[in-house]
């Protein structure tokens, strides 16, 4: 399974509550407003940190570009990814789901 | 490649996940007629309620006052569209202080005409619902 | 009540001189605005007479829709009324012949529901 999140973790509950349902071998992509979230020392990182053991996560590039932040405030651990790597990880997925 | 005409008919397993309290977003009236829509098209269709999603299945609803269709008559119809699998997941009935008691009592018929009415709502664990996610081929969150 | 913008003309029944909005296709705006004497005039509209029989399924989807708030398609609508009405009468051919444009299209037109979901 494919996850991808695209709300603020500040704001809503959906990355929570994705890493709650996100079981061994499924990827997370963070999108949008999402990506705030892997910017070290945040809470948000710190729950990421703590919950993905087996789980694969992702971040689009794009979407920090536009928001100025830049790769050296983000945690480790996480993969970097452009349009066409996202479009990859859908193809390489049998299913995908969208926490709103 | 054919090029027949008729394709043979593909029937998919549907998951519809909802997340969101009824009334506070359109996203449970568009769950619902997205659902009715799948099942219309006989697709094999089941629910899932999580999160804010479970206080759309709470008793007593009526949305009157504030001018909006109420959601929850709905759910009943379920059965008869031949969706009959509404799991709930149990920790998100807990953080909100709710139990099985607080929720609609939905049933549809017995298979084969039997006489007799199923509850359709399933209560799960966090991680049955992992799994009940994982073993649909289409998965649609609102 | 308060007054309104008088609906366009071209969108409206006239019952009795009082206008009762409909949308593009016939159905009503608001299912509370129906009355049994509205749906002699929906039906006149279809070509249909109402008869025993099709009063029988009028009856019967506004039943459903009180409860439900859903307007069901035939498939849901052959199921419903072979459970209220019996078998004879919960089943497409019947239904057809009463209604030959669709079932659950003119019949919940006539009955004030909207078109039923799932209906293209």
């Amino acid at each position: 399974m494919l996850h991808t999140v695209n709300a603020s973790p500040f704001e809503r509950t959906a990355l929570t509550c994705c890493l709650a349902h996100a079981v061994n071998g499924d990827a997370v992509v963070l999108i949008e407003d999402a990506v705030y979230a892997v910017v070290k020392g945040s809470t948000a990182s710190a729950e990421i940190v703590a919950m993905t053991e087996g789980v694969d996560l992702y971040v689009l590039g794009p979407d920090l570009a536009a928001r100025g932040i830049n790769r050296a405030k983000l945690i480790a651990g996480i993969t970097e990814i452009d349009y066409a790597g996202f479009v990859d990880l859908v193809v390489a997925h049998t299913s995908s789901q969208a926490w709103l | 490649m054919s090029d027949t005409a008729i394709a043979p008919k593909i029937i998919k397993k549907f998951l519809y996940v909802n997340r969101k309290a009824p009334y506070g977003t359109i996203y449970a009236l568009e769950a619902l007629e997205a659902v009715l829509i799948g099942a219309a098209f006989d697709q094999d269709v089941s629910l899932a309620f999580l999160d804010d999603g479970v206080f759309q299945l709470t008793k007593g609803q009526n949305a009157r006052a504030i001018g909006m269709k109420t959601v929850s008559p709905a759910f009943g119809a379920l059965g008869d569209f031949g969706v009959t699998r509404l799991y709930v997941e149990a920790e998100s009935l807990a953080e909100r202080g709710l139990t099985r008691d607080d929720l609609m009592i939905i049933t549809h018929d017995f298979e084969n005409g039997t006489t007799g009415e199923v509850p359709s709502i399933i209560v799960v664990d966090r991680a049955r619902m992992s799994n009940v996610m994982a073993e649909h081929d289409i998965v649609l969150t609102f | 009540m308060t007054t309104m913008r008088p609906p366009d003309a071209a969108q409206c029944y006239d019952l009795n001189g009082a206008a009762i909005e409909h949308d593009e296709e016939g159905y009503l705006v608001d299912v509370a605005a129906w009355t049994p004497e509205l749906a002699l005039q929906i039906a006149t509209t279809e070509c249909l007479v109402m008869d025993d029989e099709r009063w029988d399924v009028v009856r019967a989807l506004r039943s459903y829709y009180e409860i439900y708030q859903v307007a069901p398609p035939i498939r849901v609508l052959v199921k419903v009324l072979a459970k209220t009405l019996g078998p004879a009468k919960g089943n497409s051919d019947y239904l057809y012949r009463l209604f030959p444009e669709g079932p659950a299209k003119q019949a919940c037109k006539i009955a004030g529901l909207p078109k039923p979901t799932g209906c293209v």
